[in-house]
């Protein structure tokens, strides 16, 4: 297992003597909490002392921190300011918060995703509060002319105990903001036992603008001439525009133009994050949101069938490669037919461990169970949107994205202008589940602000949105057990694949604990375009890999959270392989001690319970998940949660987030499906794709951490993938029916008369 | 395009607008209130609830020709200093993860509590359905209406 350990970069310490950018995005931290009165909290101060990139300090002791990464409700912006003020040594409620705009030279890895802006912020962020702790002292050792080893802080004030010497950060701030930052690898870190802040729970510091309705949001900026667009997309993957007649909408009350916008330049080498399903759409813009939507109707376009095509990739490293993109109108139907071909096909080996044919050869009996899921949309609730003011040679961009760096090189592709031209503000996101890593709408609005010399605000309508690709991809994973006469375990084989990917993650448990093991891959190319959705791979993986064991456990008579241990034990003291990439007895103890939780074996009336794990993002999780059935009807009554993701920022934030995880699961589990006609999306809109509503919700929830002096590991998606097989396992037990394939609602539906 | 006076927040507002224009986006593009939110354009995930005479009602779909004299209040409005019992009960659960649906969340529970001040646990559900939240927060949601209900 390897821990992403951030090298610690000088330019976070930069001395910086404006404010970063944008508007003043204030948030006082007490503001949410609705605790503190009036009288007890510090007022903006006269002046503000910039300390280093992420802290200034007033001279009446106000802190502004800021946060560096997008907020996209993972709550980064109360989490990671935590971390600055603890090491800092202030009172959270002097805090202010400032969402930082993108600003590499300033700021460290300004980027949403793969469960990793607190576990990638741990050190730079405790190393900037403390090196500014560091120079206050430094402050004060020059004006008191003591030695700076004898002055120790306590919450926003200085002392020297022996001359009796004592002030607030607010008085030496002016002058610790001219000093020399100390060399971050001398500066010594708290101790665990000594924060005061982090593992303390403190409320969102947006929370009173949000009850408030206060903007927040891209969807939300306005300035003076501001114009509104829309885009039109090609209905269907495998279609792309022939023609359109601009004249068909121009004539419309409230219209000024309408154009077509080729997002990237046809040389441009794309990275990683530059997934657009449609490289060219039309543009409609005009004076108010819902005369360009009313447009959208009346524009006479016509489309064709793409053919084959390639763009180039600049993959990573340097070396370029051409991407391929098959031409034809795809379907469902035809996606099933040609997975289940590929089941029975030999895939690429992804690891081997033993004789895992021989042993399926010796076996008495053979378990073998496919499990498929379909493509899904993120459906984030605001849809994809930019605000661009493009003039001469300057561009600002203001837009929802979890990866403003990435799309940094679009940017100044696609417009001409160079980087250091073109700054990007960060908005606080209506979700992003992964979506908003693809930030192809913020080229989308600087192109159209660019042709129209003025700011313009795009915004998708929810159909653009939901038809617009970039979905989580459609799977399939067979696993295979060999078994001999006395139900021992002899091997396992998993075969797993997709379009376009693969979910497999060959090193991962059961391997390891097995000896003879085969784990092999296949994917099917198409024109479908995806991206990373909460915990990418893992899932659909989770999902299968638990309920195969469910299953298997049950055929061998074993008790389903035993049999995990057991193979656990077994990857503890001997395990199979070198490369396995989890820690057997982390793993154990989410098991441990979800089973304590949920009271395991003390099954209530009228309930069927199931238990699902999984290790992803450095953190392990187990759940528990009771349903009963009312009416024919499955109701999800109780979720327990283990979580092991190290020490936890802010335990109460991070419960919300695993709670949030875990509807999700559920709701995508019975209802998350995309489907294709001809290439075209069957659902565009929430009256078609059904997503989990209140009513559906589990009655109760439980997240228990476990309590850990390890550094932050994952925490946004860890608790995601377990659900599927939680709820698989315990809706067969509620209905005596394995469910294989996800969506679940639809074959529960067809059965008759449910258990209980 | 025709002139209409509506009474928001408390306040009268003239507007000119292409008399189909939905409620909310007179509300977002012309009066600056962007409390109210896009989510679907037909009502089916209640982002862009407002309440009119009391009522929770889906301002995407709701033509401001159709307004008249109606009281149209939305999330800028429902209490002076950001303390309508919802509001704080919000607070207090920190009920928030991306925040986008939750005006709309507030103005439903606000006007299921004015209706029906202590809902049972399936009134809650029943009065919630049509607001989709994708952070799924709606155990949180549903212990804020409680606590909102008691201190009514």
């Amino acid at each position: 297992m390897t821990l992403i350990d951030k090298k610690l970069n000088r330019r976070s310490f930069l001395k910086v003597s404006t404010l970063a950018g944008g508007g003043m995005m204030l948030s006082f931290s007490w503001l949410a909490g609705c605790k503190p009165t009036a009288e007890e909290v510090l007022t903006m101060p006269d002046e503000w002392f910039t300390i280093n990139s992420y802290i200034k300090i007033g001279e009446n002791g106000a802190v502004t921190l800021f946060n560096p990464n997008p907020e996209f409700g993972q709550n980064v912006k109360t989490s990671l300011p935590m971390i600055l003020a603890d090491e800092l040594d202030v009172d959270w409620k002097n805090v202010f918060v400032e969402q930082a705009d993108f600003y590499p030279e300033r700021f460290e890895r300004q980027f949403t995703g793969g469960s990793n802006s607190v576990r990638s912020s741990w050190k730079p962020l405790r190393t900037a509060g403390a090196t500014a702790r560091h120079m206050l002292i430094n402050a004060a050792a020059q004006t008191w002319n003591v030695p700076a080893g004898e002055i120790i802080t306590s919450t926003g004030m200085l002392e020297h105990k022996s001359s009796g010497k004592k002030a607030g950060y607010g008085e030496l701030a002016s002058l610790a903001g001219t000093l020399e930052a100390p060399d971050p690898e001398a500066v010594k870190l708290k101790e665990n036992a000594d924060f005061k802040i982090i593992g303390n729970s403190k409320k969102n510091v947006d929370g009173a603008k949000i009850v408030t309705g206060k903007p927040l949001f891209a969807l939300d900026h306005k300035v003076e001439g501001m114009k509104y667009a829309a885009i039109v997309h090609p209905p269907a993957f495998g279609m792309k525009l022939k023609s359109f007649d601009k004249s068909s909408v121009t004539s419309l009350p409230g219209i000024q133009d309408a154009f077509e916008v080729k997002v990237f330049k046809d040389d441009y080498g794309r990275n990683f994050f530059d997934t657009t399903t449609f490289p060219e759409i039309i543009a409609i813009v005009g004076n108010s949101t819902w005369e360009v939507m009313q447009a959208k109707k009346k524009l006479n376009v016509e489309w064709e069938k793409a053919p084959d095509s390639t763009f180039p990739m600049a993959g990573r490293g340097g070396q370029n490669m051409d991407i391929k993109v098959p031409g034809g109108l795809e379907n469902s139907a035809a996606h099933k037919e040609k997975m289940a071909e590929y089941i029975t096909k030999p895939g690429n080996v992804q690891r081997k461990d033993g004789d895992p044919e021989g042993a399926f050869k010796k076996a008495a009996r053979v378990l073998e169970r496919t499990y498929t899921a379909p493509f899904l949309a993120h459906n984030t609730m605001e849809p994809m949107n930019a605000f661009a003011d493009v003039k001469g040679d300057k561009a600002v961009i203001y837009g929802p994205t979890q990866a403003p760096e990435s799309i940094m090189n679009a940017l100044s592709s696609s417009l001409g202008l160079p980087k250091e031209n073109i700054q990007i503000n960060l908005a606080r996101m209506g979700g992003g589940f992964g979506r908003r890593a693809y930030s192809h709408h913020l080229v989308e609005a600087a192109l159209i602000s660019q042709k129209i010399q003025a700011p313009v605000k795009m915004v998708y309508s929810r159909e653009d949105d939901m038809s617009a690709g970039v979905y989580r991809p459609t799977y399939s994973a067979t696993y295979r057990a060999a078994l001999d006469e006395n139900n021992n375990l002899l091997a396992l084989h998993i075969k797993a694949g997709g379009i376009p990917e693969s979910p497999l993650h060959a090193n991962r448990f059961p391997a390891g604990a097995i000896d003879n093991y085969l784990a092999e891959g296949w994917q099917i190319e198409s024109n479908i375009t995806i991206g990373a959705f909460r915990a990418p791979r893992s899932n659909f993986i989770a999902g299968a890999e638990q309920s195969f064991l469910d299953e298997l456990a049950e055929e061998m008579g074993k008790d389903p959270i035993e049999f995990r241990l057991e193979l656990l034990k077994r990857a503890e003291t001997n395990p199979v392989g070198e490369r396995n990439d989890y820690d057997p007895k982390r793993y154990a103890g989410v098991l441990e001690l979800v089973r304590e939780k949920s009271n395991w074996s003390a099954v209530p009336n009228g309930i069927s319970r199931g238990v699902s794990a999984y290790f992803c993002h450095n953190s392990y999780v187990a759940e528990v998940i009771d349903v009963s059935i009312k009416d024919n009807q499955p109701v999800v009554e109780n979720v327990f949660a283990a979580v092991d993701c190290g020490i936890v920022v802010n335990p109460d934030a991070a419960a919300n987030m695993g709670e949030g995880a875990i509807v999700d699961g559920i709701g995508n589990a019975f209802y998350g499906e995309m489907a294709f006609e001809n290439g075209v999306p069957t659902k565009t809109n929430f009256d078609k794709y059904r997503m989990i509503r209140h009513s559906e919700a589990p009655k109760k929830i439980e997240v228990h951490f476990v309590e850990s002096t390890e550094d932050p590991t994952g925490l946004g998606e860890p608790l995601f993938p377990p659900v599927f097989a939680a709820l698989g396992n315990s809706l067969y037990k509620a209905t005596g029916k394995r469910l294989y394939d996800q969506p679940f609602q639809p074959q529960i539906m067809q059965m008759e008369n449910l258990r209980m | 395009m025709a002139q209409y006076n509506l009474s928001i927040n408390g306040k009268s507002m003239n507007v000119d607008v292409d008399p189909n224009t939905p409620l909310l986006w007179v509300l977002r593009d012309h009066l600056d209130l962007v409390g109210t939110k896009f989510g679907c354009g037909i009502a089916q995930c209640g982002a862009c609830t407002v309440h009119i005479d009391g009522e929770a009602v889906r301002s995407c779909s709701y033509p401001v020709s159709v307004i008249e004299d109606k009281k149209v209040v939305t999330i800028e409005g429902l209490s002076e200093k950001g303390d309508h019992p919802v509001q704080k009960a919000w607070l207090e659960h920190d009920v928030p993860q991306c925040g986008y649906c939750q005006s709309g969340q507030i103005m439903t529970a606000a006007s299921l509590l004015a209706e029906n001040p202590n809902p049972t646990d399936e009134e809650i559900s029943y009065a919630m359905n049509g607001n989709i939240c994708r952070c799924g927060t709606y155990t949180r949601i549903k212990a804020a209406v409680k606590t909102a209900s008691k201190s009514l």
